[in-house]
């Protein structure tokens, strides 16, 4: 049975998340992936101000195609979260607490979601259509010169995601995996 | 000699590029279909019940089935008794991509340098294999290449001690470290012998086999079988999810090899496994 949920999410709802949760997603999401995450990263460490509120926001990691007349946006599924683990700890640390993408993630991220009580679920990778029609607005935030790589707020309407790692531990993928690999022996 | 315009050569691939991006094949949703039907977790029948509708949003709004509309990566063979007027093969495929691109809102993926990383926002260059053949006609396959199977791919120069168990053991693990993604259930091509740039190629060239058709070789489509179960025993399953469908299909392509080598390289692709072709 999927979680209908609306964001901004309370805090105690957020971390009432767990691992293997089926979640729709209405509210806003900020889109943030490699470009933009080297952006953020490199304007904290300066010490300067970041054109979003790292605690309040859902950051989605995907880079949309542009924007066909009739449609608020394009294709927008996720892209994979594990290029992001370079600068995701550092985030964490400064408040982000919630992201969506595909893929699993390094183990110094997976330890900092448990440190700072944070969230990392996944939506379906190829599914890049389907969500694009989830998303009823969408509009450039901040480094607009990235194009697909600019960091934009999608308002969206029941978007699948699934919770992968949650504040106590819980890792969704790793638990699947021992549910479902069959040890096939390689044959000699 | 028979001539072909570079301009029809241009207008040709901007409609692979557009069509290529949104139309799902026949062969890779009957794929899913079989996939949904055997699949046995709940959460991995969901994930494909919602890439067949996605299938059907990119076909019926004409919308890129994946944000990721690739590196554009052509197959050409050409007949020798064509001859292109009005310009080079290469410029023609190039601007039909530009315009393909542009007029079909399909995202600039490309960065000009791989080291200073900034996007050439026209998805240009692309990539093209020539292959120069009998007769006097000109086919151009489009296969939009995404980051996500391209990053999760591998090639390993094994000893030929290692044999078809070291070969085995590094597909999976490939598959393995790729898991949810690299997109799953995946499309695995195998390339296994020529030489260290070859490898690679015969193993995308794999991909582009019609899905599920076995190796005419039978030590080859025996192991395609026995691939294919290994990687669904893994339970990776449908976007990782867990499940009993991790791939949809192992296609292994060989080449005559070095006395002293085995390269065998893997090259995936998402389960948006698409890709175009036409014949001028």
């Amino acid at each position: 049975m999927k979680k209908i949920l609306t964001i901004p999410m309370q805090k105690e709802v957020l971390s009432g998340l767990r691992a293997g949760d089926a979640l729709l997603l209405s509210g806003d999401l900020y889109t943030a992936r490699d470009a933009a995450h080297k952006r953020l990263f490199d304007l904290l460490r300066k010490g300067r101000k970041i054109p979003i509120d790292l605690r309040s926001v859902i950051l989605y990691y995907t880079g949309p195609t542009p924007t066909p007349p009739g449609r608020p946006i394009g294709s927008a599924g996720p892209t994979t979260a594990g290029r992001m683990d370079s600068y995701t700890p550092f985030l964490l640390e400064r408040g982000l607490r919630a992201m969506i993408g595909k893929g699993p993630r390094s183990n110094e991220v997976k330890d900092a979601i448990k440190k700072y009580g944070a969230v990392y679920m996944a939506a379906i990778g190829g599914l890049g259509a389907y969500l694009g029609r989830c998303v009823t607005s969408c509009k450039v935030v901040a480094f607009r010169e990235l194009g697909p790589e600019a960091i934009y707020r999608l308002g969206v309407k029941d978007f699948p995601v699934v919770v992968i790692n949650d504040g106590t531990g819980g890792d969704f993928y790793e638990a699947t995996l021992k549910r479902w690999s069959r040890a096939g022996r390689i044959r000699r | 000699m028979r001539k072909i315009h570079a301009t029809t050569i241009r207008n040709a691939v901007r409609e692979l590029c557009i069509r290529a991006n949104a139309e799902l094949p026949r062969a890779t949703t009957a794929a899913l279909r079989e996939a949904f039907s055997k699949e046995r977790s709940r959460l991995g029948k969901e994930t494909l019940s919602l890439l067949l509708e996605n299938a059907r949003e990119g076909a019926h709004e004409r919308v890129p089935l994946c944000q990721d509309t690739g590196y554009a990566v052509f197959f050409v063979e050409l007949g020798q008794e064509v001859r292109i007027t009005g310009g080079s093969l290469k410029a023609a495929l190039t601007s039909g991509v530009r315009q393909g691109y542009r007029q079909g809102f399909l995202r600039a993926s490309i960065v000009g340098d791989p080291l200073l990383r900034k996007n050439t926002r026209t998805n240009t260059p692309c990539m093209i294999h020539y292959d120069i053949v009998r007769g006097d006609k000109l086919k151009i396959l489009f296969l939009p290449k995404g980051g996500g199977g391209e990053n999760a791919s591998a090639l390993k120069m094994l000893r030929p001690a290692d044999g078809i168990a070291g070969a085995k053991q590094f597909v999976i693990e490939t598959v393995r470290r790729a898991a949810a993604g690299a997109c799953p259930p995946i499309v695995v091509g195998v390339g296994i012998g020529g030489t260290f740039d070859s490898c690679p190629l015969i193993a995308k060239k794999a991909l582009l086999r019609p899905l599920g058709r076995r190796s005419k070789h039978a030590l080859y489509a025996r192991l395609e079988r026995e691939l294919l179960k290994e990687i669904n025993n893994t339970g990776i399953g449908p976007s990782g999810f867990g499940g009993s469908v991790t791939a949809l299909a192992v296609h292994v392509e060989y080449q005559a090899c070095h006395i002293a080598s085995l390269p065998v390289a893997v090259n995936i692709q998402c389960n948006a496994h698409r890709f175009r072709s036409i014949t001028l």
